[in-house]
């Protein structure tokens, strides 16, 4: 991953596990190990802003960032483009096995048990 | 007119050709050459029904399909065109018509295909950007990203710079490491064949017409086609029963069973996975070189025909 890249997601870590918007010095001083310009931290917010990923609403002079949406939303989102459970979606990714119905599955079951059986 | 009335019979044929393959039983021993034929159906079909309806639409000018948009386009500008047709009375008007028809066909197609690209594009760009957000690196899958949820998922994010491999958690829970390696095998060869690419027509023409049932089901026989390419490729570097464990184990993760009343009033096919699992576990002779070369050559030959058949002048 790129030297941005990896700025973007401490970001994101740090509004995670706040439970409250932001602003650019707040962020700043909550990764101060990594010594980072306060430009950089406002271009990381902005791509970030930019990408729909967090939201800001002005207060005072300064901004306040805070994430659009949990990180299990985020997972949840691209679990369900993964499973080819979007409409319109499907062409956007290959999944391995696309998502299928109960009985489908239990098909599936059936078939690896009989498989597993001699094993076992 | 002899253009015309060859290329509507290409069309049928093509239409009958698709029936003819969705329903063989070769596609699943050569997938590859399968594909290539879907690919240089639908592409005939395409082209002579829209030659056909031209070729028709503009036989005043003697000049063919091709031929006769070039005709139409000059005078259009000098609006004699209209008038011309206009003055041949009802033969006029239905020419006029199959002009529109065939234009707007046109534009369907290639405003599909344009949409389905654009949606593409935006939805990859969305999830890649999630995906750096959430998704971490795991040391028993190189060159993948996992994302932490118990649903089993793998799948593969192609891009011309940033194409990804991802697994879920739950995914690397129910396989072992043989059968990750298959796994991962079988999705790299998704991206480093762009087997996108290859669909991508398939699933804008499926966009365009969502409600006909029989481009629906053309699209998920490619799709399976394109699913039995990529296991042929990993296979060469895995076991085909790891491979064939692997997708059981994945399609066993799925949901749980719908209670037997509910379902008792469709019965299903096959599921697409298990055919891909008895081919894997029980492989069929791979079609005879001589085969795949016929209906590659026949898949050429058809697309110079209705070439040619567009510059037929009569």
């Amino acid at each position: 991953m790129n030297r941005l890249g990896e700025l973007e997601r401490a970001v994101m870590d740090v509004l995670w596990a706040r439970n409250e918007p932001m602003t650019v010095r707040e962020v700043g001083k909550a990764l101060a190990e990594r010594d980072l310009a306060h430009t950089t931290v406002m271009t990381v917010l902005d791509r970030l802003a930019k990408k729909k990923v967090v939201t800001r609403a002005r207060e005072g002079r300064a901004w306040r960032y805070r994430p659009a949406a949990s990180r299990e939303n985020y997972v949840s989102e691209l679990m369900f483009d993964a499973l080819g459970q979007t409409v319109d979606r499907d062409a956007a990714l290959a999944a391995f096995v696309q998502s299928m119905d109960g009985q489908e599955a239990e098909a599936l079951r059936r078939a690896l048990a009989e498989i597993e059986q001699p094993r076992n | 007119m002899v253009s015309a009335a060859l290329l509507s019979i290409v069309a049928v044929c093509c239409l009958v050709a698709m029936e003819a393959l969705h329903r063989a039983k070769w596609p699943s021993r050569g997938p590859y050459t399968a594909v290539i034929a879907w690919q240089a159906l639908g592409l005939a079909w395409g082209v002579s029904t829209i030659g056909a309806l031209l070729a028709f639409g503009l036989s005043s000018y003697e000049l063919g399909a091709a031929g006769g948009v070039m005709a139409m386009v000059s005078d259009l500008i000098t609006g004699e065109f209209l008038l011309a047709e206009f003055s041949q009375g009802l033969v006029g008007i239905s020419h006029l018509v199959a002009i529109v028809v065939a234009v707007t066909l046109t534009l369907v197609l290639f405003a599909g295909l344009v949409a389905s690209f654009v949606q593409v594009v935006r939805v990859r760009r969305r999830h890649h950007d999630l995906l750096e957000l959430v998704a971490s690196d795991h040391p028993d899958v190189p060159g993948a990203r996992v994302v932490d949820h118990p649903a089993a998922a793998a799948y593969c994010l192609p891009g011309v710079l940033r194409s990804q491999v991802v697994i879920s958690a739950g995914a690397l829970a129910v396989l072992d490491n043989r059968e990750l390696a298959a796994v991962l095998a079988h999705e790299h060869a998704h991206l480093r064949q762009r087997h996108d690419l290859v669909l991508l027509p398939f699933s804008s023409l499926k966009r365009a017409f969502p409600k006909v049932r029989l481009v629906r089901t053309y699209y998920e026989t490619v799709a399976l086609l394109i699913e039995m390419c990529a296991d042929d490729q990993a296979r060469r570097k895995s076991s085909s029963r790891e491979l064939a464990m692997a997708l059981l184990r994945f399609g066993a993760a799925g949901p749980a069973p719908v209670p037997a009343g509910a379902m008792a009033a469709v019965q299903h096919a096959e599921p697409d996975v298990m055919r891909r699992v008895n081919r894997l576990l029980r492989p069929d002779d791979e079609l005879p070189y001589h085969a795949g070369a016929i209906i590659m050559g026949s898949s050429a030959f058809l697309l110079a025909a209705v070439t040619c058949l567009w510059h037929i002048p009569v």
